[in-house]
């Protein structure tokens, strides 16, 4: 069997558990760590192809990747400062109790 | 498919799984740590040494720090009165089975058509970090100084997001 | 005859392993390595702490211990018998998981950082082409440990100590990571062999170590500066301190898990100090070229033994920096340094070689430093000293 399909399996099952996640869960920052998982798997999906794909010497894949991560990080930082901020204007980080944007 | 890759498979959703499902916000948050450290050995097992130890160094020690930190500072640790789960989890269950099942259905389906599949395993290729440097100067200057930019612009605005608000007269 | 002194763990590693079948020498000669490693720096952690409590002793004008053996020379085996034979109490309320995994976490991380130190000639566990990036990717890792142990207590104590801590830490690693970029740019390689071969030449008999140049010297002091912070040791050891948190993130930690906190600490600075020497210090190679005769891994270890008492000699002298202090520091002082020193470093590799370069490197360095320094102390006032006296 190629290789390629169990890496490309386990980064589908990542991502289906980081979009249940972030659809099931009431605190804010856990539907973060969703979508961090999400991004996850999709940068194990870039990876994957690199190694296994037509033009490994390119790096194509593994840059794509790298920024990737870089980007998540920034992303990540931002979304938990908005948290943050939120948290202390609500006093409280459940997303279903924040459903209107009246203040 | 080799043992190790079964073991760190089952490591990384594990973690995932646990991340997902706890109901003490920390320790999803350290389950999160885990299910990282699993990606990084993958990489490593997928010969993108750069990448997996870019991986730990960025995700492991510096947003899996940044989620529990912001767990602490909105009180995240303490039991929620309610579930910790959502009025109807069911449609958001629903929907990442059925993404997990297109998805799946189509990786298997194109099973002879992906690279790689001819019955010849590929050679590892050999990558250094002169490389990636060549590569990060040469052909993709222009995204690395985009991703600067961007990266001090999403400081500025996190630092100034979260920051104290002075008390003005309403 | 020199040769055989220098690689005699490499032939010892070799002669042990030709017993064995072919297909298991490979793995059989790394888990001698990995015993080699375990055994030798807790070996060396309990000469340092006997050092450390004797030498804090002598600059505190007392001596240290000196009843268990003839000058307390077995001082550690008492302390570890101790730490082995005290009850383990976990609080009741606390989080037993997290509580039991934080210091076994500390201990994997920081052994796993020596895998990558040349620690001889030939001597490198895993020659590993980013072996810089692996160390600092590991070593970033132990934060998490500290916070673990900090929050599982379930103590405002420990969890205030935990969050001071972890802030000092990565405050203090891009400093950190900035002043070995220089060391990168310059050698041109990632790979810890590479750099050590590159200052392992001699001119005149005087070696080329990075230390020797001006912006290694001003890297190699912004390194000590953040590798002090990042184990939190004095002066930066706020989050531990003894006298401000009864003892910060691991006050609820005691027998041996307190023990292996302490050893991951100890361990942790004598991987950083063993970086250190290796980026700057030029790892295993001898001062002089005349001094070659004396193998490789004692130069190594002798570097790092003094860098160990240098630890020690920072503790005994500074006093303790408060949080802010420590954290104004970094951002507004350390850090752009450092860049600074990242763009000296450029200078000095396009400037060529000869005499111009030197002064015009050391001579920036120099006026940024007077000039950040003269701005940063402007705000105290020194003016004649005044007395108060009772009335």
């Amino acid at each position: 069997m190629n290789p390629l399909i169990g890496y490309l399996l386990v980064a589908a099952l990542l991502f289906a558990i980081g979009l249940a996640g972030a659809l099931t869960r009431r605190n804010a920052i856990l539907v973060l760590i969703g979508i961090e998982l999400m991004l996850n798997a999709a940068n194990l999906n870039l990876i994957a192809f690199w190694r296994y794909g037509p033009h490994p010497e390119a790096l194509t894949g593994m840059m794509f990747a790298i920024f990737s991560i870089a980007v998540a990080a920034a992303e990540a930082a931002v979304g938990l400062g908005l948290v943050i901020q939120i948290h202390r204007h609500a006093h409280t980080t459940d997303l279903d109790a924040m459903n209107r944007m009246k203040g | 498919m080799s043992i190790v890759f079964y073991i760190i498979a089952g490591l990384s959703v594990a973690g995932a799984l646990a991340a997902v499902l706890l109901k003490n916000t920390v320790h999803c948050a350290l389950a999160l740590t885990v299910a990282f450290a699993g990606l990084a050995l993958m990489f490593l097992e997928l010969d993108a040494q750069f990448a997996g130890f870019a991986q730990i160094l960025v995700y492991i020690g510096a947003v899996a720090i940044l989620v529990v930190f912001a767990i602490l500072l909105t009180r995240g640790s303490e039991t929620p009165k309610d579930t910790v789960y959502s009025r109807n989890p069911i449609i958001g269950l629903v929907t990442a089975a059925g993404i997990f099942a297109m998805l799946g259905w189509a990786v298997l389906h194109s099973a002879q058509a992906l690279p790689g599949s001819g019955g010849t395993p590929m050679a590892a290729p050999t990558v250094t970090v002169m490389d990636i440097g060549n590569s990060l100067m040469g052909r993709y200057v222009l995204p690395l100084e985009i991703v600067a930019l961007l990266l001090t612009a999403a400081l500025i605005g996190a630092v100034i997001v979260a920051m104290h608000e002075k008390e003005s007269a309403k | 005859m020199i040769e055989k002194a220098d690689q005699i763990f490499v032939i010892l590693a070799h002669w042990l392993v030709s017993f064995l079948p072919a297909w298991l020498q490979h793995p059989a000669i790394v888990l001698l390595a990995v015993v080699g490693i375990i055994v030798t720096f807790p070996a060396l952690f309990a000469i340092t702490v006997l050092l450390e409590r004797k030498g804090l002793g002598r600059m505190q004008n007392r001596f240290g211990p000196n009843r268990v053996g003839p000058l307390g020379i077995f001082q550690p085996v008492a302390d570890g018998l101790k730490s082995l034979t005290k009850e383990d109490i976990v609080p009741l309320s606390a989080d037993a998981v997290v509580h039991f995994l934080a210091p076994v976490f500390l201990v994997v991380v920081v052994f796993m950082g020596y895998a990558v130190l040349p620690i001889g000639r030939n001597m490198t566990l895993v020659n590993m082409d980013a072996g810089l990036l692996f160390f600092f990717a590991i070593g970033a890792s132990s934060e998490l440990s500290v916070f673990m142990a900090g929050w599982s207590s379930r103590n405002k104590y420990s969890l205030l100590g935990a969050m001071r801590a972890v802030a000092q830490m990565i405050s203090y690693e891009v400093p950190l990571l900035m002043s070995s970029v220089a060391v990168v740019m310059i050698t041109g390689s990632l790979s810890l062999g590479k750099i050590v071969d590159a200052q392992n030449q001699y001119t005149y008999g005087l070696p080329h170590w990075y230390i020797f140049t001006p912006w290694g010297f001003a890297g190699f002091i912004l390194f000590a500066i953040a590798a002090t912070a990042e184990t939190n040791r004095s002066p930066f050891d706020l989050p531990e301190g003894e006298s401000e948190l009864v003892a910060g993130y691991f006050t609820e930690y005691s027998g041996f898990k307190f023990a292996l906190f302490f050893l991951g600490e100890y361990v942790g600075m004598m991987g950083i100090s063993g970086l250190g020497t290796t980026l700057f210090l030029g790892g295993y190679s001898a001062p002089f070229s005349f001094l070659n005769w004396v193998p490789s891994w004692i130069w190594f270890f002798s570097k790092i033994m003094l860098s160990m008492c240098v630890f020690i000699w920072v503790r005994g002298t500074l006093p303790r920096l408060r949080q802010d202090q420590l954290m104004n520091f970094a951002w507004k002082f350390v850090l752009p340094l450092s860049l600074l020193n990242l763009m000296v470093a450029g200078i000095w590799r396009f400037m060529g070689d000869g005499l111009l370069r030197w002064v015009v490197c050391s001579a920036i360095l120099l006026l940024v430093y007077v000039l950040m320094a003269r701005a940063g102390m402007k705000r105290e006032h020194f003016g004649p000293r005044s007395y108060r006296y009772a009335e």
